[in-house]
C-alpha cells in the first residue's frame, strides 16, 4: 500500500504549496541538533514546522485527487477524516477526493509530536491556511483561462465556474498535472465557520471499513520482501547485564540469528513462530541490576531525587495555612497504556540506508534518536508512519522500532518484531506515579477558598525519544549516554481555574520515575485533576455548600465555565445538596452521585462530569452506573467523531480509576498480563450521556485527553456522597473500598 | 511438515509444525490480517475466529489440533457482501484504533448464530472476554444490537 502510494504521488503532477508562516508560531529548537533538544516545559508537542526537505502540504493530480501532507497522525482517534473535513471546506473540494498520506520524513512536514490533544487545534491551522491558498492559486488560473477577473468566480466540489455563466472548469483541468509553486501569504483569509459545509458534520470514519473488513494494513501487518522474524530478550532483572548466553539451548531451531550488543539481546528467525521459540528456549544468565525495594509508594515516590523545584502559581500569602486548615494527600500508582495489540517495529537497515516502519507519534524525533544508535547520518534513515494498535501516549512504539532497527542492522535483512505481552506490560514507559498534597482554608465567612497551597511531586511526563538516543531503552541497554531530563506534564492541571485569592503551587520536578515513565494520556492532568477536584469536594464539604453551587461561586468571571456547569446540571439531573448527607446506611448498595470540572491545561476544553456510583458495602465492589459529561472544545469538526472520543475517554479513565495500578518489585513488573492488570470489560462499562457545547466561531481546543482528567474525581466524589468516606488513592478496588468502609465504620 | 486445515472456505496444506498456534498460520502462511497477535495468553480476544461455530482464541490453539473449518473475520464479508455486524460496526462508527474489532466482529457474529436477538447481558457475556482499551464498547453493544434487528 505504502509503495503504491509513493509511486502514485511521483506520477502526480500538481500543485504544491509551500508553507511560509512566521516560523516563531512553530518556534521549537531542531530535532536533528547533536547537543539535545529541549522543548518548553509545557509544550510536549514540539516540532520545526518546516523541514527544508519536505515539498508542500497538499496537491492536486490530473483526476483531481487531493492528497494532504499532514505532520500529525492517525492513531485510531479519526484525526484523517477530520483534517480531510477541513481541507474539503476550505479547499472546495469533494470530501471523497481526499486522500491523507501517512507521515514519512521523506515527505511529511515536521509537525512534532502527535500528542497533547493538539492535532486540530494547532496541526490543522497550517493546513487550513495551505488550502486556502491553494484555493486562491487554483483561481488565479481560472482567471486567467476565461479572462476574467477572480473575483467573477465561484469555486465548488472542485471546480470553478463564471459566476452568473455555464463556463465552468475542473480544478484538475485548469492544473492539468502543472507542477505550481505557491507561497502562502500569512494575510490569506480563511472561510467563515458559517460557510462550512463539510467541517461540523458526522462524516463517517475513512479507516472503519477497512479495519471492520480485516483489511487495514496496521504495522503489525505490514510484510516487506525477505522480511525475518525478530523477538527480544530483556534484561532480568531490570537493569541487569548479560552474564553468558547458552547458544547451543537454542541449536534445534533452525536458521535462528541471535543477536546481541551490550545489554541488548534478541533473536531473528525465518518464522514468527520459531523466533518466538528461541526467544523462550534461549538459555541467558544475567548479573546485577534490579530495583529498591518499595514498603510505601507514596513514600517512595517523594525520596526520589529532586530534579528542580519551583513555584508555578504564587499569588497572596499561604503562610497563614496552619495546623487548622483542611489538607489532603492524594496517590496515583503506576499505570500502563495497555495497547491491545503489543508494540510492533519493522525496519530494513543496510550499510547506507535505513528504512524503518513505525507507529511512533514523532517521526523526525524518532528517525533522530535511531540513527545515533546505527551510527547513521540523519540523512540515511527514513522513518514511515504506519497506524499500530490505539496509542494513547508514549508506549513501547519508539523502542520496538529501535529494536527492530537493531535487529536488521545486525543480520542485514528486513525484519519485524512484535513484542510480547508480558514486553509490552513490564517494559513500556509507564504513566507515572504523582503525590499532590492540598492545604487550604475558608473564609470568615466559611463559603469561599481563602487560601490554598499545592504540592506536587512528580517526574518528567515525557522521556520521548526527543532525538536523543538516551531516551531509547535501546539507548540504554547499549549504554548510550544518559539522556537530559526534560521536565514535561507532571505541572498540568496542577492550578486550578478557581479565583483563589491566596494560592501557591509548588512543582517538587523528580528526577526519574521508580519505574521507567513517560506520556500517558492526560499526563499529569489526570493525576492533579483528581487531587484537585477530590479536595474542591472536601472544601465544599467544610463548608456545608452544594459541591455544584460551590464551584460555581469560585468560576464568576468564567462565562463558558458557568456555561458548561449549567449543562451539566441538567444532564446529569444534579440535585442541590451537601454531599454525603443522604446516606441511606441500611442499603447493600449505597447510591451516590459526584461532580467534577476542568479547564484541560488552564486554557483548553471545558470539561464537566457527573458520576452515579453504586458501592457495594458488604464486598467494597463500585459499580459506575453512568457518567454525564458536559465538553465545550470550541468549534466541533465532527460531533460523532468526537462523542466517539470523549466516550473512549470516560471508560478508559474509569477503568484506570477502579482497577489499574502496575505491581512491581526488585526485579520489575510483575502485573505482566492482563489478569495481574485488569481493565473495564463489556460487563463494567457505565451507561455515558454527553452535552456538547458547540461554538463555531471559537478556536477548535483539543478533545483527545480532557475527558479523562474528570473521571477519577467524579467517582471519588459519588462514592464519598454514597457512603461518607473519602479515598485518596487510585484504584478504587474493592478491598480498598472494603478497609475504606471498615475503617470509617469504627472511628 | 504439512498441514491440512481450510480457511474460509478454502482448503490449504500449510508447512508448520503442528504445536504451532493456529493464529501465526493464519496471519504468517495465509497473509490473513483480520486475526491481531494481542496476548498470546487466550485473555484478550484480538486473535478470535470461527471453528464449529464457537468464537475460539487462535493464539493458543495449535494448529494440529484444528478438525474443522475455520472462518476469519475475512471470510464473514468483504466490502461488496458485508456480513450485517460488519455493516453495523460501520454504521455505529464502533471502533477507534480498530485492533480488537476483527474479533469483536467474528465473536458478535458467532453471537448471532446462537440467539438471534440477544439481551444486553448476553452481548456483555459473549464480549466480555474481548478487550477494547480505546473504549468503543457502547458502540459495539449498539451494532450487535442493530445487526440482530437486521437479520430478524
Amino acid at each position: 500500500m505504502i509503495v503504491a502510494r509513493k509511486k502514485f504521488l511521483a506520477q502526480a503532477g500538481g500543485i504544491v504549496v509551500a508553507f511560509s508562516m512566521p516560523a516563531a508560531a512553530f518556534a521549537q529548537p531542531s530535532p536533528t541538533k547533536p547537543a539535545g533538544p529541549s522543548v518548553p516545559e509545557t509544550n510536549p508537542v514540539g516540532g520545526t514546522g518546516l523541514p527544508s526537505n519536505v515539498d508542500g502540504w497538499l496537491a492536486i493530480d490530473r483526476a483531481g485527487i487531493v492528497t494532504v501532507h499532514f505532520g500529525k497522525v492517525e492513531l485510531g482517534t479519526g484525526i484523517a477524516t477530520a483534517i480531510a473535513q477541513i481541507v474539503a471546506d476550505e479547499l472546495d473540494v469533494p470530501f471523497a477526493s481526499i486522500t491523507v498520506k501517512d507521515a514519512d520524513t521523506s515527505d511529511t512536514p515536521d509537525q512534532g509530536y502527535t500528542a497533547g490533544s493538539a492535532s486540530l487545534s494547532a496541526g490543522a491551522i497550517p493546513v487550513r491556511q495551505a488550502a486556502a491558498e491553494a484555493r486562491l492559486a487554483v483561481l488565479d488560473l481560472a482567471a486567467a483561462h476565461f479572462g476574467v477577473p477572480a473575483d467573477k468566480l465561484v469555486t465548488a466540489d472542485g471546480a470553478v465556474t463564471v459566476r452568473g455563466e455555464k463556463r465552468h472548469a475542473t480544478y484538475a483541468d485548469l492544473l492539468a498535472g502543472q507542477p505550481l509553486r505557491r507561497s502562502i501569504a500569512k494575510a490569506t483569509k480563511v472561510k467563515d465557520p458559517d460557510d462550512y459545509r463539510v467541517v461540523g458534520k458526522s462524516i463517517p470514519r475513512v479507516d472503519l471499513p477497512g479495519k471492520v473488513f480485516g483489511s487495514y494494513v496496521y504495522l503489525q501487518n505490514l510484510r516487506i520482501p525477505g522480511m525475518l522474524h525478530g523477538r527480544v530478550i530483556r534484561p532480568a532483572p531490570i537493569g541487569a547485564t548479560i552474564a553468558s548466553v547458552d547458544e547451543a539451548s537454542i541449536a534445534h531451531l533452525k536458521g535462528v540469528r541471535i543477536v546481541r550488543r551490550d545489554a541488548f539481546l534478541g533473536v531473528v528467525a525465518p518464522s514468527e513462530w520459531t523466533a518466538i521459540q528461541a526467544m523462550r528456549r534461549l538459555k541467558v544468565t544475567w548479573t546485577g541490576g534490579g530495583l529498591e525495594p518499595v514498603t510505601d509508594l507514596a513514600t517512595a515516590v517523594k525520596a526520589v531525587p529532586m530534579l528542580s523545584e519551583r513555584a508555578i502559581v504564587n499569588t497572596g500569602d499561604v503562610s497563614t495555612l496552619g495546623s487548622n486548615a483542611i489538607s489532603a494527600s492524594y496517590l496515583w500508582p503506576y499505570q500502563t497504556h495497555g495497547s491491545i495489540g503489543p508494540s510492533c517495529g519493522v525496519a530494513d537497515v543496510r550499510k547506507e540506508k535505513a528504512t524503518l516502519w513505525s507507529s511512533t507519534q514523532g517521526i523526525f524525533f524518532l528517525r533522530s534518536a535511531v540513527a545515533t544508535l546505527l551510527a547513521l547520518p540523519n540523512s540515511a534513515v527514513e522513518v514511515k508512519y504506519v497506524e499500530g494498535s490505539g496509542c494513547y501516549g508514549h508506549n513501547g512504539s519508539d523502542d520496538a522500532t529501535a529494536d527492530a532497527a537493531l535487529l536488521s542492522q545486525a543480520v542485514g535483512a528486513p525484519v519485524r518484531v512484535q513484542w510480547m505481552r508480558d514486553q509490552e506490560h513490564g517494559w513500556d514507559p509507564k504513566g507515572p506515579a504523582m503525590v499532590v498534597s492540598h492545604s487550604a482554608a475558608l473564609d470568615a465567612a466559611q463559603q469561599k477558598i481563602a487560601a490554598w497551597r499545592t504540592d506536587v511531586w512528580s517526574p518528567s511526563h515525557s522521556t520521548r525519544p526527543q532525538g536523543d538516543v538516551g531516551n531509547l531503552l535501546d539507548g540504554k541497554l547499549t549504554n548510550a549516554p544518559e539522556a537530559k531530563v526534560t521536565f514535561v506534564g507532571g505541572d498540568r492541571d496542577a492550578k486550578v481555574n478557581y479565583a483563589i485569592p491566596n494560592y501557591r503551587v509548588t512543582m517538587h520536578n523528580l528526577k526519574d520515575g521508580i519505574l521507567h515513565s513517560s506520556a500517558m494520556r492526560g499526563l499529569g492532568g489526570t493525576q492533579n485533576t483528581f487531587a484537585n477536584e477530590s479536595f474542591m469536594d472536601e472544601l465544599a464539604t467544610a463548608a456545608k455548600a452544594d459541591p455544584l453551587a460551590f464551584r460555581r461561586a469560585h468560576l464568576a468571571n468564567d462565562a463558558r465555565a458557568l456555561d458548561l456547569l449549567a449543562a451539566i446540571e441538567k444532564l446529569g439531573a444534579w440535585q442541590a445538596r451537601p454531599a454525603a448527607t443522604n446516606i441511606d446506611r441500611n442499603a447493600a448498595m449505597a447510591h451516590g452521585r459526584g461532580l467534577s470540572f476542568v479547564r484541560y491545561e488552564n486554557t483548553e476544553a471545558y470539561v464537566a462530569c457527573i458520576a452515579d456510583v453504586l458501592v457495594d458495602r458488604k464486598t467494597g465492589n463500585v459499580r459506575v452506573e453512568r457518567l454525564a459529561i458536559a465538553h465545550d472544545c470550541g468549534l466541533i469538526v465532527n460531533p460523532n467523531g468526537l462523542r466517539n472520543q470523549i466516550e473512549g475517554n470516560a471508560i478508559q479513565a474509569m477503568s484506570r480509576t477502579l482497577k489499574e495500578s502496575v505491581a512491581f518489585n526488585i526485579s520489575g513488573v510483575t502485573s505482566l498480563d492482563w489478569h495481574s492488570y485488569p481493565i473495564a470489560r463489556f460487563s463494567d462499562v457505565p451507561e455515558i450521556t454527553i452535552a456538547l457545547i458547540d461554538r463555531p466561531h471559537e478556536p477548535i481546543l483539543g478533545a483527545g485527553e480532557a475527558t479523562t482528567t474528570v473521571i477519577a474525581p467524579a467517582i471519588g466524589n459519588a462514592i464519598h456522597d454514597a457512603t461518607g468516606v473519602r479515598l485518596r488513592e487510585v484504584p478504587f478496588t474493592p478491598d480498598r473500598v472494603n478497609a475504606a468502609l471498615r475503617a470509617a465504620s469504627t472511628a | 511438515m504439512s498441514i491440512k486445515i481450510t480457511v474460509n472456505g478454502h482448503a490449504h496444506d500449510v508447512r508448520a509444525t503442528p504445536d504451532t498456534p493456529l493464529l501465526y498460520v493464519l496471519r504468517d502462511e495465509l497473509q490473513l490480517d483480520g486475526p491481531k497477535f494481542g496476548c498470546g495468553l487466550a485473555q484478550c480476544g484480538a486473535c478470535t475466529v470461527i471453528v464449529k461455530g464457537r468464537a475460539t482464541r487462535s493464539c493458543v490453539l495449535p494448529v494440529g489440533s484444528v478438525n474443522a473449518p475455520v472462518t476469519t473475520v475475512e471470510g464473514l464479508g468483504t466490502a461488496a457482501h458485508p456480513h450485517p455486524v460488519q455493516t453495523a460496526f460501520i454504521t455505529e462508527q464502533a471502533a477507534q484504533c480498530g485492533y480488537c474489532t476483527s474479533g469483536m466482529v467474528v465473536a458478535a457474529a458467532a453471537l448471532l448464530e446462537q440467539h438471534h436477538a440477544p439481551t444486553d447481558a448476553q452481548i456483555h457475556q459473549a464480549l466480555d472476554g474481548n478487550l477494547c482499551r480505546c473504549g468503543s464498547h457502547l458502540r459495539v453493544v449498539r451494532a450487535v444490537k442493530r445487526a440482530a434487528g437486521a437479520r430478524a
